[in-house]
């Protein structure tokens, strides 16, 4: 039903039940915001939203109050401005205010609101408190000093993530977000999959930065710096640039890299496929032994330590093929070592990942089959912008170049990855294949595709009916878990053959260390252009790709070989809900 | 009201904590998976054992279906619970505006200093818990301190001592 009221003497008629804020917006009105973000229900922890309604005792948070039938709202009285001041000063005055060596600076929400509501001076004394910052995890840094406990880091973690790492402690002044038993959020079930640094609006929360060290080996003239990029990276590294959201920018990203002095660059995405051949034949092999299925991709860390602290009983399920990020890492210090003559010792494997928890798999002490730690540094897509501007490279201005040989050529099956859905369809594209010995025909899967929570289809191949399901955010995932934990628990086997799990919302280009302020809305958009990169290449199925076939003829002999299984497979193990640790093998 | 409902008095003077462990198990069989029940679960389980360790939380959230974090954020959250055992006696100083006025500030810093704890500790040996309360009524008597369900009025720093001692 639709009602009328006025918004600063103007007309406006909205659906019965929108609010304040939306409301304003229709008729030209931003209300600043602070705490509420359009992807998280809003709490109204802030309050600088605040209105005024006639005839109401007190203000009104625009973007918790529905608008009434007949309302005339005020969002710019001198009473509100006033609010709004205050509200930000009282912020301020126990804010930790570095903002030039901030890792926000100029991305700060916090920055943004204090000019927007024309902070100018600062009444209130200063009560600085020294919080000791979080460093215990190898993926995120939790800052207190810089939060506002505005809570959606909590809500993100808990509600749409379901692992619930973060909480409120302690009350009053000495409110902080911790984690449970405050040990830091390296002792706790946190999974590193950083969506609360995406959704932090300050520098509270942020990845721990590789930068120095990779800036280091790429400085020392002994070391042989090899890298790749994810495939989700390249549908959003523009943004860092002001270039559109979802701007494909494969080209110009492996051009701008050779200039940073990279000795060798590669992609990901020559791993993602060869992490379809050794997965699509696992699953094949299990589907025909009837044992362990469905097969649980496991690309995703965040995913894979989730699996192993809240469904141990089911990690037997996940594909042992390792990530491709570490797939990537090994054969870069055994095959391409090999080839180039170079001691694995001297060669410095270096990732660009949408990921934070990536930096938490890279230190995994079983992924080291190369004899090396095989990943050994994890840039997120923020940090690789920072360091190409520090480099003095604008990526606008790039040339478009392909990766190096032997680890760079890639088919649109591998780019998809970093969509939801893309794993899995990258995997029907070469199962068929692999049962068959013939080509699928319609290659494009729309029904794994797009930002619903689950996807399932049933596909026929051959008589072989698959039934496949995708889920993408944990809290997605939890759902599916569950429902195949009781399946398999009461009926013996599960209805799925094959489930696709990534950690982030939207998958990788949702990830945690993708720009700030990545809403679904943009995750949406940039899985789009992944597509249309798939669509643009010449081949797009990951079994037709020339540097796959070498690499099996020349170095690993045939998918699931001994020697796949050696360096191309791994195992997980058990971890505690209570504070995320092994338990046992 | 059950069985189990009416009788939580602490008992953890005279049984070990692991003895507790059973008796616990009662409390959240009463509030087994109803997670909007866990203050008076948690209420009753420190009752058992005087306080919060992390073995009761971790018990009661798998028994009431509340996740870990959001535990020790509600515990965290209300002083009335406690994650360090509590001693035998508990001493509690006033500190109600009457009492502040007539100097509960220094009654305290002199309790502190004898007992070697800070508000919230407990004594090494058990047997004392420190605390600090906002009025307890006895204005009149300002400043005012409480020793276990004893009130003690006038307290002069001289005397404190002397008080604490008939404590064992």
């Amino acid at each position: 039903m639709m009602i009328k009221a006025t918004i600063n003497k103007i007309e406006v008629e909205v659906e019965e039940g929108t609010t304040i804020l939306e409301a304003a917006r229709i008729v030209g009105f931003k209300i600043p915001t602070l705490c509420y973000n359009p992807d998280l229900k809003p709490e109204g922890s802030c309050g600088i939203c605040v209105v005024e309604v006639e005839g109401a005792p007190a203000m009104k948070r625009a973007c918790m109050t529905r608008l009434e039938r007949g309302w005339k709202v005020h969002t710019n009285t001198a009473k509100v401005r006033k609010a709004r001041k205050e509200i930000v000063e009282l912020i301020l005055s126990n804010h930790e205010m570095d903002c030039l060596v901030c890792v926000k600076n100029q991305s700060c929400e916090l920055q943004h609101v204090a000019s927007l509501v024309g902070i100018n001076t600062l009444t209130y004394p200063r009560i600085e408190k020294k919080w000791a910052v979080d460093t215990t995890s190898p993926s995120i840094i939790r800052d207190q000093n810089k939060c506002i406990l505005c809570g959606r880091c909590i809500q993100i973690c808990s509600n749409i993530q379901t692992v619930n790492a973060l909480t409120l402690d302690q009350r009053g002044f000495n409110t902080q977000i911790s984690d449970a038993f405050n040990e830091g959020m390296g002792n706790s079930v946190c999974v590193n999959c950083g969506q609360c640094t995406v959704y932090c609006p300050v520098g509270a929360l942020y990845e721990k930065s590789h930068t120095d060290k990779v800036w280091e080996a790429l400085n020392d003239p002994d070391k042989h710096v090899v890298v790749q990029e994810a495939p989700a990276v390249r549908a959003m590294l523009g943004e860092e640039f002001g270039m559109e959201t979802g701007t494909l920018v494969s080209g110009k990203m492996h051009a701008a890299l050779r200039r940073m002095k990279f000795d060798a660059v590669f992609d990901t995405n020559f791993t993602a496929d060869l992490t379809i051949l050794e997965e699509g034949t696992e699953v094949v092999g299990r589907i025909k032994a009837n044992k362990n299925i469905p097969l649980i991709t496991s690309c995703s860390p965040g995913w894979v330590k989730f699996l192993e602290t809240f469904y141990p009983h089911l990690i037997h399920l996940a594909s042992t093929a390792k990530s491709p990020q570490a797939m990537f890492g090994t054969l870069s210090k055994t095959y391409y070592a090999e080839l180039k003559g170079i001691p694995p010792e001297k060669i410095v494997s270096v990732s660009i990942m949408p990921c934070t928890a990536k930096k938490f798999e890279a230190e995994r002490p079983e992924l080291r089959s190369s004899g090396y730690q095989d990943v050994d540094y994890v840039l997120t897509t923020r940090e690789i912008a920072r360091m190409m501007k520090e480099a003095g490279i604008d990526l606008r201005e790039m040339p478009d170049e392909p990766a190096d040989d032997p680890l760079g050529e890639y088919t649109g099956a591998a780019t998809i990855f970093g969509a939801t859905g893309g794993v899995m369809e990258a995997a029907l594209r070469s199962a068929y294949f692999l049962i068959t010995g013939r080509e699928l025909e319609n290659i494009d899967i729309l029904a794994v595709r797009g930002m619903t929570g689950i996807k399932e289809m049933e596909i026929n191949i051959d008589g072989l009916a698959l039934k496949v399901a995708v889920a993408h955010g944990l809290g997605n995932a939890r759902i599916l878990l569950d429902k195949v934990s009781a399946q398999l628990a009461n009926e013996g086997k599960s209805e799925y053959h094959i489930i696709e799990v990534m950690a982030c919302p939207g998958g990788c280009v949702g990830g945690g260390g993708q720009p700030w302020g990545s809403d679904m809305a943009r995750r949406a958009r940039r899985n789009e252009t992944l597509f249309a990169e798939d669509r643009s290449l010449p081949l797009r199925r990951s079994h037709q790709n020339p540097s796959i076939t070498a690499i099996y003829e020349k170095f690993l002999g045939h998918p699931n070989s001994e020697k796949s299984h050696h360096l191309l497979h791994t195992h997980y193990f058990k971890r505690s809900p209570v504070d995320g640790k092994v338990v046992s093998e | 009201m059950s069985d189990t409902d009416t009788n939580h008095e602490c008992v953890c003077a005279q049984l070990s904590e692991e003895e507790l462990y059973p008796r616990l198990e009662l409390i959240i069989e009463e509030h087994r998976n109803k997670p909007h029940e866990l203050i008076m679960a948690l209420h009753k389980a420190q009752n058992l054992f005087g306080y919060l360790p992390r073995k009761v939380q971790q018990m009661v959230a798998e028994g009431l279906k509340v996740s870990l974090n959001e535990i020790y954020g509600v515990i965290t959250f209300y002083s009335f619970f406690s994650t360090v055992p509590k001693g035998r006696h508990s001493v509690k100083v006033c500190l109600g505006t009457a009492c502040y006025v007539r100097g509960g500030q220094q009654t305290l810093e002199k309790v502190g200093k004898e007992l070697g704890a800070k508000v919230g500790d407990t004594t090494e040996d058990r047997r004392y818990s420190l605390d600090v309360v906002r009025c307890i009524g006895a204005c009149g008597l300002a400043p005012a301190m409480l020793v276990d369900d004893d009130v003690y009025g006038r307290v002069k720093s001289t005397k404190i001592m002397e008080i604490l001692d008939q404590y064992k």
